[in-house]
């Protein structure tokens, strides 16, 4: 079964990680890499990104021009996505356990979806 | 699948047994093991297939597996002697593929694990066919076969005869998972995508039949018969009771049925046989309304005590209200506890219609459409949902 993480970051979250000593950040990434080493060698791991800042976000709209950008949401927006996980594991209670290793659950900003599949079962 | 491909998946556990027998290792002959067979498939369907493909096979992976171990170690001595030996003579089949599977399903690998394994050792697939099959990249199923061959590293290729029972239900649930993957693919995936249930047919048929064994290939079998009118030509799922039944493969039904019967008669009963002699049930009814629902309750009710679970008291629920009508039926579900699964509001949505409630099953179709994680479920329980609302 997949599953997506979807980590959020919020104003808190961001002005701890722009607060941290560059031994801390390396520290912070350093407990990343493991885990995705970690995740690797159990196969479960399909991809995993950690996303720039939300300033660097563009909003896409189509309307009767034709596509249109506006740039956004900017860092007071309440929460932002931070980065994400795609997983294929066992069951949600394994993908739940993961989710749990990641840091920013601390904050409590870490959601575990399952992915819609193709397989469908004789009703 | 070509000639030569479905020759290389026949020998592939034989070789590897061979070599695991000759030199120990399991994860270094198997690595030799699928080198050979990438050999093979190059150059038999140019030059033709040896006179003794087996013993082609073997030579070649013995080869490689030496040239390995060289590359290893630079213990010139013992080199020599090792590459001196001769080539290991080719065993019997069917133990020793049974051995195999029992080795790949070992309880200390996750279940993914189990199964990309034995596809790989015992199905002779390679890791792209693997997955492709499991829609997952090949670096995944490329991790999982190499953990899983470092953990069973220092295994011993025999098995102690008390363990073998458990064991050997590992592998079945190993078998099972294989096919219902394949099973509840819908059509039209990926092209060149391996048959999984062709492949996990193929391994039971290789399994020392009897018992639970035969039960299995009997409930795959008539499962896969009705694969052909499962789907309709849009990709949507069509539901058993309206299923076209002059395109479930008769053949398959034949042997399925066949096989039940004679493994009822002839070993103690176990879940697999049940669960098939439910599939010939519904096989030999030519239309829906034939089906013997009264027989199906009672097998259900033998299920239910046999190996109990979630999924079987919901299907004895469909089963008791095709009996004793839709209330009845209703009563039943409210009594049982379920969990708020998919399937138990798409029972339930069921029942209300047949029953009469048509707002009261419109709203539970839709309940089951919000919970299940298949799009093609979605999709007929939308459907279903918006039958009912049209005036």
């Amino acid at each position: 079964m997949k599953y997506v993480v979807l980590i959020y970051g919020n104003p808190e979250s961001r002005t701890a990680w722009e607060g941290m000593s560059d031994e801390q950040r390396a520290a912070g990434l350093a407990y990343y890499q493991q885990l995705n080493d970690d995740l690797d060698a159990s196969g479960e791991r399909i991809v995993s990104e950690r996303l720039a800042f939300p300033e660097l976000t563009k909003q896409v709209s189509v309307g009767d021009i034709g596509p249109m950008t506006t740039d956004g949401p900017f860092a007071e927006a309440k929460e932002f996505l931070a980065g994400f996980y795609l997983l294929d594991c066992e069951s949600f209670e394994r993908a739940v356990e993961i989710a749990g290793r990641i840091p920013e659950a601390a904050f409590g900003v870490v959601e575990v979806r399952p992915v819609m599949g193709l397989h469908g079962t004789e009703m | 699948m070509t000639e030569v491909e479905g020759l290389l998946r026949e020998l592939a556990p034989q070789v590897l047994a061979a070599l695991v027998r000759r030199y120990g290792g399991f994860d270094t002959c198997e690595d030799a093991v699928q080198e050979a067979l990438l050999a093979a498939s190059l150059q038999w369907p140019v030059e033709g297939v040896p006179e003794h493909p087996k013993g082609w096979l073997i030579t070649t992976a013995s080869r490689r597996r030496i040239e390995q171990w060289r590359s290893e170690t630079a213990r010139q001595r013992r080199e020599e002697a090792l590459a001196s030996a001769p080539p290991p003579e080719p065993v019997p089949g069917v133990d020793d593929t049974l051995t195999l599977l029992l080795l790949c399903c070992h309880p200390s690998l996750t279940r993914p694990s189990q199964v990309a394994l034995t596809l790989r050792a015992v199905g002779g697939l390679t890791t792209a066919e693997i997955a492709r099959a499991f829609l997952v990249p090949e670096a995944t199923i490329g991790q999982r076969i190499s953990r899983a061959k470092r953990l069973l590293r220092g295994e011993r290729f025999t098995l102690p005869e008390a363990e073998r029972p458990s064991r050997l239900a590992a592998v079945l649930q190993v078998l099972y998972l294989i096919f219902t993957e394949g099973h509840t693919a819908s059509s039209g995936g990926e092209l060149n995508r391996v048959e999984l249930t062709t492949e996990a047919i193929r391994l039971v048929r290789q399994l020392p039949p009897g018992g639970e064994v035969t039960g299995l290939l009997a409930l795959m079998l008539l499962t896969e018969a009705r694969r052909p009118a499962r789907v309709d030509a849009s990709g949507a799922l069509v539901p058993l009771a309206a299923q076209d039944r002059s395109r479930w493969n008769a053949a398959f039904i034949a042997e399925g049925v066949s096989l039940i019967t004679t493994a009822l008669s002839t070993s103690p009963v176990g879940p697999y046989q049940l669960q098939a002699a439910i599939a010939a049930v519904h096989a030999e009814a030519l239309t829906a309304a034939d089906t013997d629902w009264a027989e199906i309750l009672t097998l259900y009710d033998l299920l239910r005590v046999v190996a109990p679970g979630p999924m079987v008291t919901l299907n004895r629920v469909v089963a008791y209200a095709q009996v004793h009508g839709p209330e009845a039926g209703l009563a039943e579900l409210a009594s049982v506890d379920l969990e708020s699964h998919h399937r138990v509001a798409a029972v339930r949505a069921h029942l209300l219609e047949l029953s009469g409630d048509v707002e009261g099953a419109r709203e539970a179709y839709l309940t089951a459409a919000r919970r299940t994680l298949s799009l093609p479920e979605q999709a007929y329980l939308q459907s279903r949902a918006s039958r009912l609302s049209r005036p």
